[in-house]
């Protein structure tokens, strides 16, 4: 039998604390402030959000190609491991130990027949079951632990999980409903855009830390204002730009969506639109265009599809670069990401080159990489250091054509989801 | 020699001279910054990557005129320089490098630490890059890298 140790256990109720200061404005295009800088707002997302009714990325497959294999990763700020168990199977688990809370797994990824505590060697299976306690029956007759101590009970807090396409996903809830239905079927598609079968080839991972909170990170991907003004790469090149053949896609309840982009034939010439962008600089050439070529490898009629599926995860395609963004809060004014990048295991030594040198693009050093880590921490140092004032996402409307570029309807569907959600 | 050269290049950098940092190398130098990490766990992935002087040039351009981010100085610490050989006019070396950073209003702050693993073309009296491969420990990276290692 496999180990039974969950996270939220039967009649289990946690005092909340009172949020009855913190009034939503009137306005359904007005964030307001605190909800990126309240500790109590990020201790209830945690609970609500990151340990409810989601579904979280954690891995990918190709992370854990054999029995035993495993990696640390994250469900909202919560470290677990995931593991490969010796049936195939995919376990995950909290990392921390059931006796005095040892966070036990530290190193990012590893194989592993069993995990040891190293405080006071208790010792669990692949799927988080307490195998041994040394000592338990104590020495010669003393000490050890009570007659009636199950060990069923303290298992390591364990996980439900699910995949689809080589990407692994993990949720506190018993009862969720299939990844399949929690995307719905337009969102589903974005996903086999993204993951569309082949089986994938791990090529690197990137981690930073970034200052503000970690809903500014699912708000820059689902701003399409922004990329077609602040990222010169996109913009010059065409990669993201308004007048681009564009189309803005979410879910039912407004917590995941898609940003997709076609880009054009040739070059960008100035015209009304491009004088509008600052970040448009029509004679710029590049020394070495590889970086932005473009080599077909699908028949999807989009170049890019930046994807977010909530609450933590980014999933980026974009000419031939792929990858997964997992954001982890780390309180309400940090967040961590890892970035990870992979290509497919067909792939040539020519394309793999090729996918090394374009994801000079993204990444904590890339250039547009470092255009939006730089933009949240201003925004950061904006809300943590100034007197409170509603933040505006008031462009263009709900009820607008997908291929509307210029517009907040993402954003505003996703505070609408998340008000639901937390009860604000 | 090679303790010269980086000397140049850390001064070269850290005046904000970023156009001229291409010059330090050749025209097929390839410059990676690379996570410890993936290095040791034989994934290819960097963080900036330059194949040839083309690439190294698209990069310093877009630092010096495209990307948005806060004005900085950066104070590159290059030591323990170790020549590992020398043969047809190539040097092999290797350094320790920490880069520090400087931002309005806020204390400096460690960058990075870790090691270049380099091989130098000796032209003449003067060495060029053919390739330097900075492997960071830093792993977690504060808000991102604008300037190279």
């Amino acid at each position: 039998m496999s180990n039974t140790c969950r996270f939220i256990e039967n009649g289990e109720t946690r005092a909340e604390s009172d949020l009855s200061d913190l009034v939503w404005p009137n306005d359904p295009a007005a964030i307001p402030d605190w909800v990126y800088t309240d500790r109590r707002v990020y201790d209830l997302e945690q609970q609500r959000i990151f340990r409810g009714r989601t579904w979280n990325y954690v891995a990918l497959e190709v992370e854990l190609p054999k029995p035993g294999d495993f990696i640390r990763s994250y469900i909202g700020e919560t470290p677990i491991v995931v593991v490969r168990g010796q049936d195939g199977e995919i376990n995950a688990f909290e990392n921390r130990c059931a006796h005095r809370g040892v966070e036990f797994c530290k190193t990012y990824r590893g194989s592993a027949k069993q995990f040891v505590c190293p405080y006071h060697q208790w010792t669990y299976d692949l799927t988080g079951k307490l195998k041994s306690v040394p000592f338990r029956r104590g020495v010669q007759g003393q000490g050890g632990m009570p007659p009636d101590f199950k060990m069923e009970e303290h298992g390591l807090r364990r996980l439900s999980v699910t995949t689809r396409r080589g990407a692994i996903f993990a949720s506190c809830a018993d009862d969720m409903e299939s990844l399949e239905d929690y995307l719905g079927p337009d969102m589903l598609d974005q996903y086999d855009t993204m993951f569309d079968g082949r089986p994938l080839k791990l090529l690197g991972i990137h981690r930073n830390i970034i200052p503000g909170n970690w809903k500014l990170y699912q708000e820059n991907l689902k701003d399409p204002y922004h990329a077609t003004l602040l990222h010169t790469y996109l913009t010059t090149f065409g990669l993201f730009v308004a007048g681009n053949k564009t189309l803005i896609v979410a879910d039912e309840k407004g917590r995941h969506s898609s940003l997709c982009s076609r880009r054009p034939e040739g070059r960008l010439e100035s015209d009304a639109t491009t004088s509008q962008i600052g970040s448009f600089h029509a004679t710029m050439k590049l020394a070495d265009p590889r970086v932005l070529e473009l080599i077909k490898e699908s028949d999807s009629p989009w170049n890019s599809n930046a994807i977010t599926i909530w609450p933590n995860l980014i999933a980026i395609r974009q000419s031939n670069i792929f990858s997964v963004r997992h954001i982890v809060p780390m309180g309400p004014d940090e967040f961590m990401l890892i970035w990870v990048n992979f290509g497919f295991a067909d792939d040539t030594p020519e394309m793999e080159a090729h996918r090394l040198r374009q994801n000079n693009i993204f990444g904590p050093g890339g250039f547009i990489g470092i255009d939006d880590n730089e933009a949240i921490k201003f925004v950061n140092d904006g809300l943590q250091r100034s007197q409170p004032r509603p933040g505006v996402v008031s462009l263009g409307r709900d009820d607008e054509p997908p291929e509307t570029v210029i517009t907040d309807r993402a954003i505003r569907g996703m505070y609408r989801h998340y008000r639901e959600a937390m009860g604000l | 020699m090679v303790e010269d050269f980086n000397c140049d290049y850390a001064d070269t950098l850290d005046r904000g001279e970023i156009e001229k940092w291409p010059d330090f190398f050749t025209d097929d130098g390839v410059y990676r910054l690379i996570a410890r990490d993936n290095a040791e766990s034989n994934l290819p992935l960097p963080l900036m990557y330059c194949d040839g002087k083309g690439m190294l040039k698209d990069r310093a351009y877009a630092i010096a005129h495209t990307e948005m981010f806060a004005p900085r100085y950066t104070m590159h610490q290059i030591a323990q320089v170790r020549i590992l050989g020398f043969e047809d006019d190539i040097v092999s070396a290797q350094a320790n490098y920490v880069l520090y950073e400087t931002l309005i209003d806020e204390p400096t702050h460690l960058l990075q630490c870790g090691k270049y693993h380099d091989r130098f073309l000796l032209q003449g009296d003067r060495l060029l890059l053919k390739q330097r491969n900075c492997i960071y420990d830093t792993l977690l990276i504060p808000t991102c890298i604008v300037f190279p290692p």
